[in-house]
């Protein structure tokens, strides 16, 4: 793809970054690119599949407490198929996982809150 | 002589960072957006854990099954972006931007069956509107700033498709990572309604 690049100048940064490789993390020859596409549609179906069981497992009516928890493991599953392959964090660099480690906490933070409003309750 | 001031690493990876700006930027975007939508989820916690008693979605007569078929526009919607990235860089051109009108085909569905729902939530006898309860105000405001999110993405595969698709002639490298960093917005908007649909209509 490089040779549709229409600028001839070349910075010190590019050349720089050309040394380092392009996009490392993105292997652009063919055939990887091919099987890349087939790990995509297999996620896809997986997605499709677990959609289905959990509004299947709706279907059920179960105590809100299990269901709560079966269906918020399956959005978990469905949330690391996504976020792992189609956002490509599986394979991602170290800087973003610090952001996203960053975001984790403060995320946690926000979830162990709501917590806060019951300790005035607890033993009562 | 002219002096053109180019905007530094759009295209290659930054030595220190070892990503493309954009990529890092819109990372931290997301990272901005997750606590957005976690100060919601944090609300809807605390709402529904003080509340004596808090009704399961398809008590209030949210339609379900409506709200599946969006998940499944979503989840093909994100398939299709990241379907449109790999082609884009295979050179399948026509294939690649056929992707991306497909994936605003797809916002186009989920948006019209959101206003299908929410029709059908004004116009109940009596109607259920965001002052009506706690559950319902929690339901239009994270569902309603979840569809502005999406809207917000069927604006960027628009031009990305349209005005914006001849960049691929002069810097096709750069518009590949444009597609690569959209689609990282859109896989969010899909993540943020895999985990909306279960705890608004569902549990």
């Amino acid at each position: 793809m490089s040779e549709h690049i229409a600028s001839e100048h070349v910075s010190a940064e590019e050349a720089i970054a050309d040394s380092v490789v392009p996009n490392p993390m993105h292997h652009n020859d063919p055939e990887h690119i091919r099987k890349e596409i087939r790990v995509y549609l297999t996620v896809f179906g997986s997605l499709a599949v677990l959609t289905i069981a959990t509004v299947a497992v709706s279907y059920l009516h179960l105590d809100v407490r299990w269901a709560i928890l079966v269906a918020l493991s399956i959005a978990c599953v469905k949330g690391f198929l996504v976020a792992g392959y189609f956002m490509h964090m599986l394979s991602e660099k170290k800087l973003i996982y610090a952001v996203l480690a960053l975001t984790v906490f403060f995320f946690a933070m926000l979830l162990w809150g709501p917590w806060g409003h019951h300790y005035d309750t607890f033993g009562r | 002589m002219t002096v053109e001031l180019e905007i530094p690493y759009n295209v290659h990876a930054r030595p220190e960072t070892g990503l493309y700006n954009a990529k890092l930027g819109v990372w931290l975007f997301l990272a901005s957006e997750v606590m957005l939508f976690g100060a919601l989820f944090s609300s809807l916690i605390l709402i529904r854990t003080s509340a004596e008693h808090w009704p399961r979605g398809w008590e209030e007569g949210l339609n379900i099954p409506l709200a599946t078929l969006n998940t499944f526009i979503l989840i093909a919607s994100s398939v299709t972006v990241v379907l449109a990235w790999a082609n884009f860089r295979l050179g399948n051109v026509k294939r690649g931007r056929l992707l991306l009108l497909a994936t605003l085909a797809c916002g186009f569905g989920f948006m019209i069956i959101k206003t299908i729902e929410y029709y059908a939530k004004f116009t109940a006898v009596p109607p259920h509107l965001p002052s009506t309860s706690n559950f319902f105000a929690l339901y239009f405001t994270m569902t309603g700033l979840h569809g502005l999110h999406v809207l917000g993405g069927m604006i960027l595969f628009a031009y990305l498709s349209g005005p914006g698709f001849k960049m691929w002639e002069k810097e096709p490298e750069r518009y590949v990572n444009r597609i690569e960093v959209v689609g990282l917005y859109w896989h969010f908007v899909d993540l943020v309604w895999i985990f909306l649909f279960p705890t608004l209509y569902l549990l």
